[in-house]
């Protein structure tokens, strides 16, 4: 208890950086995830072969790989300084924008056949046909893994630590020089990540409940 | 599979997806245009920044920690898969001391960041007295706990995806627990489940990387080794392309299986079509 309390700005601000990553990844994954299922099941075969590039290039590459590119060869490309914590940013919603198109995509899939059938036999065009009917049914049965990507996503945050960014996962190495035994602090932050995605787990429940559509 | 979502294309869509395809094509042509004419100024294509990976030492380097990477990933998949088997076991058991212990240890696991799990055995277990551990341990037991737990519940949901008239019949027929469960739940569960256990695989393979920040010496952090020699001119985006190729082709060959297998068992006439989908929809659950 003590290593907590005593270090409690550390815990704070490591925390607060990776609530920070999580949420504003989150957006960004979220945008650029629907944008790439969007291609992946769109008529034109230029942004299917795009978006398939896409998820299979990336959902293959392991995370450690995307931020060591952007957090060490970024900034050889004389492109304008941009902090360690933004570059994880983008790495982190590169990364996790495979994982949401293609939830979407297996969430378009659960919705039977009929329905687009009958969407397109009363004249609807492809727009229509997903914003109106197929995608408001796909968001129900992708809610539950959807928040697991999210969780994913929380705990992925701690990658950034290996690069420079003081997140939660940069605690100890922060906190060894003030002579805490690592154990103790490592549990302490691997206690906190259980609760945060409990909370995740349970608002997930909820909105599973909630969303539920019997089929 | 989608194509039910649009109808065959007409002369005036033709049209119009002649015309986004163009678009399109010329949109990724400028994004890569751009980042290919950014690596050339600032010298990346230049010969001094790739001669290194000529030299022969290096090469044997590269496959040296090639092999280290995959050393990695075979120990911690054989664990994780042997694991994964017993604590799946162990929740659906019906005796409540082994089933909440098992449940406890499979949330707990799964709730905690991978590299956090390996912080805690690298920098966390040495000061205690464990004086045996190495960084390739802890990558190894990181990866068995964390993927063990996964895999317990891919087994589990497979088991529970099975219709209860498996089990009933294997009951009726005067088999024990155990024989239900190795003989008639089992095989079938892995079968259904098999592409998401070789997917699960793949996380593996690409969770060894975050053995670079503990200090395992497999690709990465000889990339990142390579990349700081300043005598050829700090070649770390070379060496970062060079590596990562090696990381894809690896996830490539496994996901390559996957499908394989994937087409494979789709192929029996097996699960009707609503079971399938609602399986994939709970493998994206579960392999996020």
């Amino acid at each position: 208890m003590d290593t907590l309390l005593n270090n409690l700005d550390l815990f704070v601000l490591g925390f607060k950086n990776t609530l920070i990553l999580f949420s504003v990844s989150a957006v960004f994954a979220l945008v650029l995830g629907t944008i790439v299922g969007a291609l992946r099941v769109s008529p034109v075969t230029s942004m299917r072969a795009l978006g398939t590039f896409y998820v299979n290039v990336i959902r293959n590459t392991p995370l450690t790989l995307l931020m060591f590119f952007f957090a060490f060869g970024y900034p050889k490309l004389n492109l304008g300084n941009l902090s360690f914590t933004t570059l994880a940013i983008m790495a982190l919603s590169i990364y996790t924008a495979t994982y949401v198109a293609e939830t979407l995509r297996s969430g378009i899939n659960t919705v039977p056949v009929g329905q687009a059938e009958a969407a397109r036999a009363i004249g609807l065009p492809f727009g229509q046909t997903m914003s109106l009917v197929i995608l408001p049914q796909a968001f129900r049965s992708v809610i539950p893994p959807m928040m697991s990507v999210f969780i994913a996503l929380l705990k992925n945050t701690t990658v950034a630590a290996g690069f420079s960014v003081a997140e939660a996962g940069a605690i100890r190495a922060n906190l060894s020089e003030r002579g805490e035994p690592a154990i103790i602090v490592l549990l302490w932050v691997a206690l906190i990540f259980i609760l945060l995605v409990g909370i995740l787990s349970v608002l997930q429940r909820r909105l599973e409940k909630k969303w539920k559509v019997a089929r | 599979m989608t194509s039910v979502l649009f109808d065959a294309p007409g002369p005036r869509a033709k049209k119009l997806n002649v015309v986004l395809n163009i678009v399109t094509v010329i949109v990724v042509l400028t994004i890569a245009g751009f980042i290919a004419y950014r690596f050339y100024e600032t010298g990346q294509f230049t010969e001094a920044k790739w001669k290194i990976f000529s030299f022969p030492l290096v090469q044997e380097r590269i496959l040296e920690a090639t092999l280290a990477t995959l050393k990695a990933f075979a120990l911690g998949a054989v664990l994780s898969l042997i694991l994964g088997l017993i604590l799946a076991i162990g929740r659906m058991s019906d005796h409540a001391w082994v089933r909440i212990p098992c449940t406890w240890f499979v949330e707990l696991f799964r709730a905690v960041p991978l590299l956090i799990l390996m912080m805690i055995m690298y920098y966390g277990l040495p000061p205690l007295g464990v004086d045996f551990m190495t960084p390739f341990l802890a990558v190894v037991i990181g990866l068995a706990l964390y993927n063990g737990s996964v895999l317990a519940e891919v087994f589990r949901s497979g088991v529970e995806s099975l219709p209860t008239g498996q089990r009933e019949a294997g009951y009726a027929i005067g088999l024990r627990k155990s024989q239900v469960l190795s003989i008639i739940l089992m095989p079938q569960a892995i079968r259904a489940m098999l592409p998401v256990i070789i997917s699960q695989l793949v996380v593996i393979l690409k969770d060894t990387a975050l053995g670079f920040i503990v200090t395992y010496q497999e690709l990465l952090f000889l990339a990142k080794y390579l990349g700081t020699q300043g005598q050829y001119g700090s070649p770390i985006i070379p060496s970062a392309i060079v590596v990562g190729a090696i990381y894809v082709g690896l996830c490539l060959i496994l996901s390559g299986i996957a499908k394989f297998v994937e087409a494979w068992s789709r192929r029996s006439p097996k699960a009707s079509k609503g079971v399938e989908e609602k399986l994939q929809l709970e493998a994206e659950n579960l392999s996020a």
